[in-house]
């Protein structure tokens, strides 16, 4: 018998998979408890054959490895590596997006342009590109290869993508802790290196280490990425969607887009839009695209697309039996999904050659023939639609609206109605005066361990009560989205006065006669990009450091690798950041002892576990009225 | 009469079962609570290995238990309800006669209390209808925990399943089979 009961609309795809007695994550996760406590703790190693060699916690067995490794060694270097895991995510997402705008610019991507010019000049001027009488192409190219540089260059410099977008005062601080970074692959090989069996052993040394796989996270990751898609396919404007499974339709063509990239998940879109007739001669109605994940997320901000579901509804979304095809790249897709798609009609179509799941359709996306791979993922999926014709179908009632889409251009784009020439002015002096007492952003995952506590959603309400106003990516942004979090009617149901007050000014300047949402949809995971770049230009402003400003992290559900490295990216930068469930560090006195103290008198920043909803957001709040008093306000 | 049961050929050595007793005799009995408490949690279930097969050690609640009769001041006892050996820490001296005949060698010491520490079978777990935190944590179940008697019968099914697997393979291959003469012929 199942022990967790989730939200209702997650809990009835639940319900449906025990009814027609389909496994699901939960089933795993209850078998698998409980759970592995060195797992838990990051105690066990593996990096070697002598091993694996486990430290007893409570200090009654083994204190050593076989190598003579502490447990303070064996738990840092594991979180060096979960660091890699996540930041080599990220920088191959990234450069895959940057390789393309290469070839777009030779020729050789037909099927993508330039889409943002503003922001390729952005960048370019940024990058110190000359741009006066020079074509587009020109200055694309370059700022192309300055991206590439990031990946290539074996001298000492830093990242281009950390001068062009970290704050001056942060790399200061990075230089002194000589953690600057200067190209993402190198710094990868090296933690890898020197996690390996013999190598570094010195604890704190490793966590040094971890910082500067967050830089790489942050920086030759989320940023790149971030810039390139605007390029490509635009900066994110803010537009109202709808969010939840519900979003899927009993009569169309259902085409639910799960992973990361937008090189894939726009191109499937457009193919769509242009293939409705086709699916039409099929007796649908049509073809519904939805969003799962990031992939998602980046769709809905530009395009509309409906949020269907988080990471942890991706698999239960095919219990609706509407799913036609479920279109994957990378990242996040759980290789359980293919067993419950061969339950119903549902085609699991994988795109990218080093990701594949045994029994799912393999299309090979390559950006060189983008337009024709697109065209025939949607046509697998319009005939797997002609399989579900005159079956039942389960969509789970209840869509939310959101309102999504706040890059930094389009937060300032409705501050700049305020005031023209400062636009910050009016957020700052809101948070003098209280108004806003501080912000915190939501990211990450939803926790299959966690979810059904309603973590993020106890958490948000905490922060709105007492005017902190919410910005999230991620899943974290399907969460809040089908909480209810994101369209006007949250403002006046969960704010404080004075945040109330603030949203409906911007509501009114922006001209959408309501006020603005309480939680921002600020992107995608690679889109925490967007937050940094938000904090640094308010820091910048204030002249303070982005450790000064009343703002905090929270990862509350964290799942991924990811969520770990740009968690540090975040220490690095000196921001709180709150974590749950507990990070695998925690059999580490020396690593509990840096992240959650030293750590302040190093870069500002202070990781925080806090399981219980309540206790954490007091925490939080706590922490934003220090920093608040240490400004003076 | 309950009792945990051992599948050695299922045990894998992972330890488990040591964290998850040591966490139950915790304050918080939470692992991450647990492992900052001072003085820290002590198991009562012991991982060796033998020529690299491992052998989960506990104490086995004997019937007639040495530990029992030698205690010199009656700390040992036997408890009814759950027919458990158990300590009485109040008691018990921590003179270690127990562990001197305990032929398991699962009594321990715990230096802080000064008295003898040993397994009670997770008693306010089964008060709770939960099984022992050992068996519990057990990812291969090689500890079973049920009625001694039920369990030993699941052994005899297995046993006969075996039997009589192999009696109808012969059977099929018409090997000749010695049957009881049971007359009319
Ligand atoms: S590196 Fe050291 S601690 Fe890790 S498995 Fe090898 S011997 Fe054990």
């Amino acid at each position: 018998m199942l022990q967790r009961r989730y939200d209702n609309i997650t809990q009835s795809l639940f319900d449906r998979a025990q009814t027609l007695g389909i496994e699901t994550g939960l089933d795993r996760l209850e078998r698998q408890e409980p759970q592995c406590a060195f797992g838990q703790l990051g105690s066990c190693c593996r990096m070697c054959y002598m091993g694996p060699c486990r430290i007893d916690p409570f200090g009654n067995g083994s204190q050593r490895g076989v190598c003579g490794a502490t447990v303070d060694t064996i738990v840092c270097r594991n979180l060096l590596r979960e660091e890699v895991g996540g930041a080599a995510s990220h920088a191959g997402h990234a450069r895959h997006v940057m390789l393309t705008f290469k070839k777009m610019l030779e020729g050789r991507a037909p099927g993508y342009k330039i889409t943002d010019r503003e922001k390729l000049m952005e960048v370019a001027r940024g990058l110190g590109i000359e741009t006066e009488g020079r074509s587009d192409e020109e200055i694309a190219l370059e700022v192309a290869d300055k991206a590439l540089e990031d990946f290539t260059r074996q001298d000492d410099g830093i990242l281009n993508w950390m001068r062009l977008r970290a704050p001056e005062k942060a790399i200061k601080k990075w230089e002194k802790l000589g953690i600057l970074v200067s190209n993402a692959h190198n710094e990868i090989e090296e933690a890898m290196h020197r996690t390996s069996m013999g190598n570094d052993a010195d604890p704190v040394n490793l966590l040094l280490g971890a910082l500067r796989i967050g830089l790489v996270d942050g920086y030759a990751g989320l940023h790149i990425a971030t810039d390139f898609q605007d390029i490509m396919f635009g900066t994110p404007r803010v537009r109202k969607i709808e969010a939840s499974p519900g979003v899927l339709e009993p009569n169309m063509v259902n085409i639910a887009m799960h992973g990361h990239n937008p090189l894939l998940s726009e191109k499937i879109l457009e193919r769509a839009g242009r293939l409705s007739d086709e699916a039409r001669a099929q007796g649908a109605e049509g073809i519904n695209v939805v969003g799962v994940c990031c992939t998602g997320n980046e769709l809905t901000m530009r395009h509309n697309v409906p949020m269907a579901a988080h990471n942890l509804q991706s698999e239960l979304l095919l219990l609706t039996g509407a799913v036609d095809a479920m279109v994957v790249d990378v990242q996040c897709i759980w290789p359980g999904s293919q067993r419950i798609a061969e339950c119903f009609h549902t085609k699991v179509i994988t795109t990218e050659p080093f990701v594949k799941i045994p029994g799912a359709t393999h299309i090979a996306f390559e950006p060189e023939e983008a337009d024709q791979k697109a065209e025939l993922i949607v046509k697998e999926a319009i005939e797997a639609f002609t399989r579900r014709k005159g079956r039942d179908v389960f969509i789970p009632e209840g869509k939310t609206t959101a309102l999504v889409g706040f890059s930094v251009e389009a937060i300032i784009d409705v501050l700049k109605k305020i005031n023209p020439e400062d636009p910050l002015m009016p957020v700052i002096d809101n948070i003098k005066s209280g108004n806003i007492f501080g912000a915190v952003g939501f990211a990450g995952c939803p926790s299959i361990k966690l979810r059904h506590t309603g973590m993020t959603e106890k958490m948000v309400r905490e922060m709105l009560k007492n005017n902190i106003l919410v910005v999230t990516t991620g899943c974290t942004a399907h969460i809040c989205a089908q909480a209810g979090f994101m369209n006007t009617d949250a403002t006046e149901k969960y704010c404080g006065e004075g945040l109330k007050a603030v949203l409906s000014a911007l509501g009114d300047a922006a001209g959408l006669g309501a006020p603005l949402p309480p939680v921002w949809h600020m992107g995608s995971c690679v889109d925490n990009s967007r937050i940094a770049s938000l904090l640094g230009a308010l820091a910048d402003r204030l002249g303070v450091d982005v450790s000064d400003l009343p703002v905090a992290g929270s990862a509350p559900e964290l799942v991924q690798e990811k969520a770990i490295s740009i968690g540090t990216w975040l220490l690095a930068l000196g921001l709180l950041v709150h974590i749950a469930p507990h990070p695998r560090i925690m059999g580490s006195p020396v690593a509990v002892k840096v992240l959650t103290e030293g750590l302040r008198d190093l870069t500002g920043g202070r990781a925080y576990v806090e399981l219980d909803p309540q206790k954490a957001s007091e925490g939080i709040i706590e922490h934003i009225r220090e920093r608040r008093k240490a400004l003076g306000i | 009469m309950k009792r945990v049961f051992l599948d050695l050929s299922r045990c894998t050595g992972c330890r488990s079962c040591e964290i998850a007793c040591a966490v139950q005799h915790s304050k918080s009995q939470n692992l991450f609570e647990a492992i900052f408490e001072t003085p820290p949690p002590r198991k009562r279930t012991y991982v060796e290995a033998i020529e690299g097969i491992p052998y989960p050690a506990r104490c086995m609640h004997c019937a007639e238990a040495p530990c029992v009769e030698i205690c010199p001041v009656g700390a040992m006892y036997r408890e009814d309800q759950f027919e458990t050996v158990r300590v009485n820490k109040d008691r018990c001296m921590g003179c270690l006669m127990c562990a001197m005949v305990c032929p398991n060698g699962v009594i321990g010491f715990d230096p802080d209390r000064k008295v003898a520490i040993k397994c009670g079978l997770c008693r306010s777990r089964l008060k709770e209808g939960m099984v022992p935190a050992c068996v519990e944590s057990c990812p291969t179940e090689a500890l079973r925990f049920g009625e001694f008697e039920e369990l030993e019968r699941q052994r005899r099914l297995q046993s006969a399943r075996v039997v009589i697997a192999a009696l109808r393979t012969a059977e099929q291959a018409s090997l000749p089979i010695y049957k009881e003469n049971t007359g009319g012929e």
